[in-house]
């Protein structure tokens, strides 16, 4: 299994080696393999998990039924994720934090926090205006174009607008320690969005994954 | 549970035997375990306790001390692994939690009264 759903639990330190490492305490799993995915079928190898088990009418009716038919519990949360080379799984199995036990580094996706309508200054970094002095231009973003050509704002312009609750990633955060038995492992640094939301926590992609 | 999990992993990084006993305005002897390639060696920081920050497993001590007529401020982690020991060489008294106050003053003036309270009645574990 190349991935596993799982949720933020919150920030804390730990002792390794005697160096304090801040890291992220993250709930993987347990997920169950709710769908496989074959290549004479689907046209690619993979296997669909379900997270957070649920009651069938908290359920929509497509949900529940799509549950049903394989045969297993119902879930709030179902994602695609690639297997590993050569991994074969099968519907009803069970996956666990212990996929993460050997492995160096791993991906964090996650929805970042919502931070409402921002402002450029915020938003993009803009410097905004002088403070004092008799200026009137605090945080406001400046000229946004040209005069009667183009007569128009170019597309891309950075402006005020709504800001954060967009998926991110966070590539090769190093696994502290994986808890299999607390489903839970622990990243060294910060992982995008809220505590309690949702994450899929993938070995990562541009690193080896092995712990060496 | 989750939050439960999150206080397990924080009871782990703790000392087993509590934290160490002391308070503000005492008068300390911080003894750091400091590593040299494979060597390990103990270095001590002496000075005043001016504040405590945070709780359980990332709280934080300050040492402050006037060497060289330089002040020099310290943190160290309650729990940390690094931290060998620390000894009260005297109790201060004083009426904050936190000594801020301390860094402007110099000479006679920075000095704390002596004694607040019993010792062992903080020597004894407070709440925990």
């Amino acid at each position: 299994m190349q991935a596993l759903l799982g949720k933020k639990i919150g920030m804390t330190q730990v002792y390794d080696n005697g160096i304090n490492v801040p890291v992220t305490v993250l709930q993987v799993g347990p997920c169950v393999v709710a769908q496989v995915k074959t290549p004479e079928r689907d046209g690619y190898a993979g296997v669909q998990l379900g997270f957070v088990e649920i009651k069938p009418t908290r359920a929509s009716q497509p949900r529940a039924g799509h549950f049903k038919k394989a045969g297993v519990a119902c879930h709030r949360f179902l994602r695609e994720v690639a297997l590993d080379r050569g991994e074969t799984a099968q519907v009803g199995d069970t996956v666990t934090a212990a996929i993460f036990q050997g492995v160096a580094y791993v991906d964090v996706i996650g929805t970042t926090k919502g931070r409402g309508f921002q402002g450029v200054v915020k938003r993009h970094g803009f410097a905004g205006g002088p403070a004092a002095h008799g200026h009137m231009m605090h945080r406001r973003s400046g000229s946004i174009g040209n005069r009667t050509w183009p007569s128009r704002v170019f597309k891309n312009r950075r402006m005020s607008g709504h800001m954060g609750h967009v998926q991110a990633t966070q590539q090769n955060l190093k696994v502290v320690q994986v808890r299999p038995e607390d489903h839970v492992i622990l990243v060294r640094g910060a992982v995008p969005g809220p505590t309690g939301g949702l994450l899929l926590v993938r070995k990562a992609i541009k690193k080896a994954t092995k712990a060496s | 549970m989750s939050t439960a999990i999150l206080e397990k992993i924080n009871q782990e990084q703790m000392r087993q035997e509590g934290p160490p006993a002391f308070s503000i305005g005492d008068a300390v002897r911080v003894h750091v375990k400091i590593k040299e390639g494979d060597k390990e060696r103990v270095q001590v920081f002496a000075g005043t306790v001016i504040a405590r920050d945070g709780r359980g497993a990332t709280e934080t001590f300050t040492v402050r001390r006037v060497s060289y007529g330089e002040g020099l401020e310290r943190v160290f982690p309650v729990h940390s692994p690094g931290l060998a020991k620390v000894e009260v060489e005297r109790t201060g008294k004083v009426r904050r939690a936190k000594l801020y106050y301390l860094r402007k003053l110099t000479g006679k003036a920075s000095k704390i009264t002596e004694g607040a309270g019993p010792v062992a009645a903080k020597a004894a574990p407070a709440s925990a």
